[in-house]
């Protein structure tokens, strides 16, 4: 006999979800850096930020840090990455 | 048409039961065992059981906003193979679980490998023939599986942690399948662990934390209660040596026999939570037993002490397990109290 089934999955999710625009170039952009509290972190993020300004002409970089890893950053800190053009959430260790 | 109006989800057809389960896992909509078909007799069957409508919304997982709903959580509670009346525990499980202390996302994405440890206390254990006894911490009983199983089911397609994906789990642990007992209210003279935690006698609740493996102990040789505690907190301080310091709530799950032993000496479980609060700690210089010599000088040096729980109200003592033997289980954190226990009340329709 014939069944119908259920779809079990976040649809509704899936289907509101939108992304932000996505940067061509980050020439003249602001750039959030998220340490995540994770160990060598920051070492990872001071290279990256070189990078960033060297080679990809990004005018502004701001460090942001998370409590520690395990957690989600918190509300001020989500905040204040609301004003860049692009984060980098980054894994150490 | 049977399809009441209100479920919302899409709908495939399929031959029957086999092909349901063929399509389901090559969706990758399951933990890799067979799935009951969720038809929409049973799903709406579900919902009543919890006096639910299709879209009210059990709990928000909080960091990405994702909201489970009723229906989509009765969808995988079908999957797993929970009868209807176990809907009303799957309810309070997931609003546990959404509660910002319980730490979801963290503890769900974590290499760690962490699963949700679910006791369920007062009457629904026994309403919906839920096993305390033998074999309590493993297969057997219908109720505890499904139930278990269905949050795992729930955080696969609802949440996306699907190993690799959002589950980053370096190893996981088999209570990923499904960790959900009842602890042994009728055989143990112990306040049962959600009254100690402030849900009146005669109320249901579940506790949910995200834990790591289970660690069995066994001690037969001694009557003292000290002793017989002391196996335990070794166990303890293992874990905080071999692998995470941080401290944080441990389940320990006693079974009959040490049980009998700690209540003929005329310890509660607040007395055994004191107890273990001051046996269940290491100092610093104790790594250089397990491999870990490279950190002993760090941070307040050798003699720095840690304790296993914040406070002796960290212990979270179950009665639980077969009768005979003297085994016990320590059941760590996830990650020191990242993650912290979660009671909540079963709401009856």
């Amino acid at each position: 006999m014939a069944l119908q089934v259920l779809d079990p999955t976040a649809e509704d999710v899936a289907a509101e979800t939108t992304h932000a625009a996505r940067l061509t170039s980050l020439r003249g952009c602001a750039v959030g850096l998220l340490d995540n509290g994770k160990i060598r972190v920051r070492e990872l993020l001071d290279k990256m930020e070189d990078i960033l300004r060297a080679e990809h002409g990004v005018a502004r970089v701001i460090r942001l840090k998370k409590p520690d890893a395990s957690r989600p950053a918190p509300a001020d800190v989500v905040a204040e990455m609301k004003a860049v053009d692009a984060i980098i959430s980054a894994v150490g260790d | 048409m049977t399809y009441p109006a209100q479920l919302q989800a899409a709908t495939y057809d399929v031959t029957d039961a086999f092909e349901a389960n063929e399509f389901y896992q090559e969706q990758g909509w399951t933990d890799g065992l067979p799935i009951v078909p969720p038809t929409a007799e049973r799903v709406a069957a579900c919902l009543q059981a919890a006096g639910l409508e299709a879209d009210d919304v059990v709990g928000v997982e909080g960091v990405r906003q994702r909201p489970l709903t009723a229906e989509k959580v009765a969808i995988n509670a079908v999957m797993a193979g929970c009868r209807p009346d176990y809907m009303p525990v799957v309810v309070a499980i997931l609003r546990a679980m959404c509660q910002e202390r319980f730490n979801m996302h963290g503890s769900t994405a974590s290499t760690g490998g962490s699963a949700p440890f679910i006791v369920v206390n007062g009457p629904i254990r026994n309403a919906i023939g839920m096993n305390a006894t033998h074999n309590v911490l493993a297969n057997g009983n219908r109720a505890n599986a499904t139930i278990g199983r269905t949050v795992r089911l729930v955080l696969i397609n609802l949440l996306g942690c699907v190993p690799g994906q959002l589950d980053r789990s370096t190893l996981g642990h088999p209570g990923k399948f499904a960790f959900c007992i009842a602890e042994d209210e009728e055989d143990s003279p112990w306040l049962p662990l959600a009254q100690e935690r402030g849900v009146p006698a005669g109320e249901s609740a579940v506790t949910v934390m995200s834990v790591a493996p289970p660690r069995q102990i066994m001690n037969e040789w001694t009557h003292d209660p000290e002793e017989i505690l002391d196996t335990f907190a070794a166990e303890m301080r293992h874990n905080m040596l071999t692998y995470s310091v941080w401290s944080g709530s441990y389940f320990l799950v006693v079974p009959k026999q040490l049980r009998e032993l700690l209540v003929a000496a005329g310890w509660q479980k607040s007395d055994v939570r004191e107890y273990v609060f001051r046996a269940a700690r290491v100092p610093r210089r104790q790594w250089a037993t397990v491999g870990k010599a490279n950190i002993v000088n760090r941070s307040g040096g050798p003699d720095q002490e840690f304790t296993a729980l914040r406070t002796a109200d960290d212990l979270l003592v179950v009665a639980a397990g077969g009768p005979a033997g003297g085994f016990g289980s320590v059941i760590p954190p996830w990650l020191g109290s990242k993650a912290q226990a979660v009671t909540q009340t079963i709401e009856s329709p």
